[in-house]
């Protein structure tokens, strides 16, 4: 048999199949082909001419064998050892078969059989081996793509990962970016919030301006007065002393004494008045609790109010009340902010009978009276301070409201909502409580309980 | 002459008595003090046609000195007492209001005694 060349043809094509070598190996891919190629000549060459056989026969004994050793020790290779381990026998059958026949003929020819038999086993072991070899391959296949899919998952999840760390970054420069956002409007609101507590405190401060001004023009015209009077009395007692009217004397000297002594309390009436004034507008970031008269700082305020409301409105009136609890003596308090909130409350108040007075004209209210009235009194170990006025009341459905900043229900300008608000916020400062009663078309009473 | 002086600062009794000193000694006068325009009626009331002049407060707490003198020229008008209207604000409002409700007089404050004494001496005569 003359297998040489078939079986190189047939190897040729098992290596590029089961390799891949046009895939994976290239390099070998080229070369399998070449290959492939020539021994397809020269089995053409061997079939066309027959002298050439002995020659080729050794050609492609050499060739096989060639190809045999290359595979076997190429590491590229190794994977289609198998495949020679399959062929091996036949080829190893059939060279030694051609080789016989070319030296020795006559052998050849006794031991035939032997070499068919031989052909035939080797055969089969070289189908039995392919066989089997092409199983595993397929397992081993179905591994590798098991692998690469795997592999393939892997890389997905890989760049998924990528992504979300991405998309995660970039989150989180968003929320970076819109804390940042936030953490500035905060700081304006806090700005924002100091300079309106500035500005309620100056609002009020100009609705107090007339009253002041009222306040200290009283006493100043006092002081001016017994200046003037003890001048023209000292003036007489330079006369009586001449005349000798001693009596006379003594009774002026005890009359400029008194005027001196007026001069003095309404001089300190004005300067408390100012001071009351400076203090009211001054931030008060470290103002302490010092012990205050409440009934006197109540009785200022209630001044002050009025007298500011009747310089813009002098056609109105109200009765004003006074209950002071005298036994309370001095409680520790902020002073100007305590102030704040009485002169708050009867600014309201004021406000409201003002109101209700302008509604004269409906026969209801004909015999209307503004009437505002404070008192103080001491209840257990605290102390109560009620403001009232018989004003229209504050209906139910507002109730819930008149402590939140900004509400008011004065006119856009009149107020700025945050009188009751920055009240509130004061009395709770100082551990108190600031309450509100009320009946609609009867008054408002507001309760400022404080600790003793 | 009985001059009755309404004004809720209890300092002003001092000052007109001070001022009138040499007339309340000659007893050409003869001062009377009331706190608040309540106060003012009350006397009134009880002392009946003995005030001649009547030297009042505008701004007072509870009734008004314009009130005070709107009740004053109701109710004593045989023969009226002469009002003299005082106050701190010496706005045209409370100068026509207080016109329009028959106040013989307006003054303002702080007070020229001068000028009242001689306003005093021209009512006698």
């Amino acid at each position: 048999m003359k297998l040489t060349f078939i079986l190189l043809i047939i190897l040729f094509s098992f290596l590029r199949k089961v390799l891949r070598t046009k895939t994976d190996l290239p390099y070998w891919d080229t070369r399998f082909r070449y290959g492939l190629m020539l021994s397809i000549i020269l089995l053409s060459v061997e079939v066309i001419f027959p002298v050439a056989r002995p020659i080729l026969m050794w050609v492609g004994e050499l060739f096989l064998f060639a190809l045999f050793f290359k595979v076997i020790t190429e590491v590229k290779l190794k994977a289609a050892k198998p495949i020679i381990f399959a062929f091996l026998p036949l080829a190893i059958v059939d060279g030694f078969e051609n080789i016989i026949e070319q030296i020795l003929p006559r052998w050849h020819d006794q031991i035939d059989i032997i070499f068919g038999i031989a052909g035939i086993f080797s055969f089969i072991w070289m189908v039995a081996m392919l066989i089997i070899n092409n199983k595993q391959r397929k397992a081993l296949e179905k591994e590798r793509l098991k692998a690469v899919e795997k592999e393939k998952e892997f890389q997905l999840s890989e760049k998924m990962k990528a992504a979300l760390a991405i998309q995660v970054e970039e989150r989180t420069a968003e929320l970076n970016e819109q804390k940042n956002d936030l953490l500035h409007a905060l700081d304006e609101l806090r700005t924002t919030q100091a300079q309106l507590i500035q500005s309620e405190k100056m609002a009020s401060l100009g609705e107090l301006t007339a009253g002041i001004a009222h306040e200290i023009q009283n006493p100043l015209n006092f002081v001016n007065n017994f200046s003037e009077i003890s001048n023209e009395l000292l003036t007489e007692m330079v006369d009586e002393i001449n005349k000798g009217n001693t009596d006379e004397v003594k009774d002026i000297v005890k009359d400029v004494q008194q005027n001196l002594e007026k001069i003095l309390h309404h001089g300190k009436r004005a300067d408390s008045i100012v001071k009351g004034m400076l203090q009211h507008s001054r931030s008060n970031n470290n103002a302490k609790k010092e012990p205050t008269n409440i009934n006197a700082l109540a009785d200022e305020y209630l001044r002050l109010a009025y007298h500011g409301l009747r310089a813009k409105d002098k056609s109105f009136n109200a009765t004003l009340k006074t209950d002071f609890d005298s036994s309370i003596g001095n409680i520790n308090i902020i002073p100007q902010d305590i102030g704040r909130v009485i002169l708050n409350l009867l600014t309201n108040a004021f406000y409201v009978t003002q109101q209700k007075a302008e509604l004269k004209n409906q026969p209801a209210i004909q015999q209307y009276e503004p009437t505002v009235s404070v008192s103080t009194k001491t209840v257990g170990d605290m102390v109560e301070i009620k403001v009232a006025d018989n004003g229209n009341g504050i209906p139910q459905k507002l109730i819930d409201k008149i402590f939140q900043p900004f509400f008011t229900t004065k006119p856009t300008g009149k107020g700025t909502g945050l009188g009751l608000s920055l009240s509130y916020d004061i009395v709770k400062a100082h551990n108190g409580n600031l309450s509100v009663v009320t009946k609609e078309n009867v008054g408002t009473t507001f309760t400022i309980t404080l600790p003793k | 002459m009985k001059i009755l002086v309404v004004d809720d600062e209890k300092d002003v009794q001092t000052l007109f008595e001070q001022r009138f000193r040499k007339e309340i000694k000659m007893a050409e006068v003869n001062f009377v003090f009331a706190f608040s325009g309540e106060e003012a009626l009350d006397y009134l009331n009880s002392h009946d046609h003995e005030a001649v002049l009547i030297l009042s407060d505008i701004n007072m707490p509870g009734m008004s000195g314009l009130q005070l003198l709107e009740k004053i020229k109701q109710q004593y008008n045989t023969p009226p007492p002469i009002v003299m209207m005082i106050t701190a604000y010496g706005d045209p409002e409370n100068y026509d209001m207080a016109k329009a409700l028959g106040a013989d007089d307006f003054l303002t404050k702080p007070v020229d005694f001068v000028a009242l004494k001689d306003k005093l001496k021209h009512i006698i005569t």
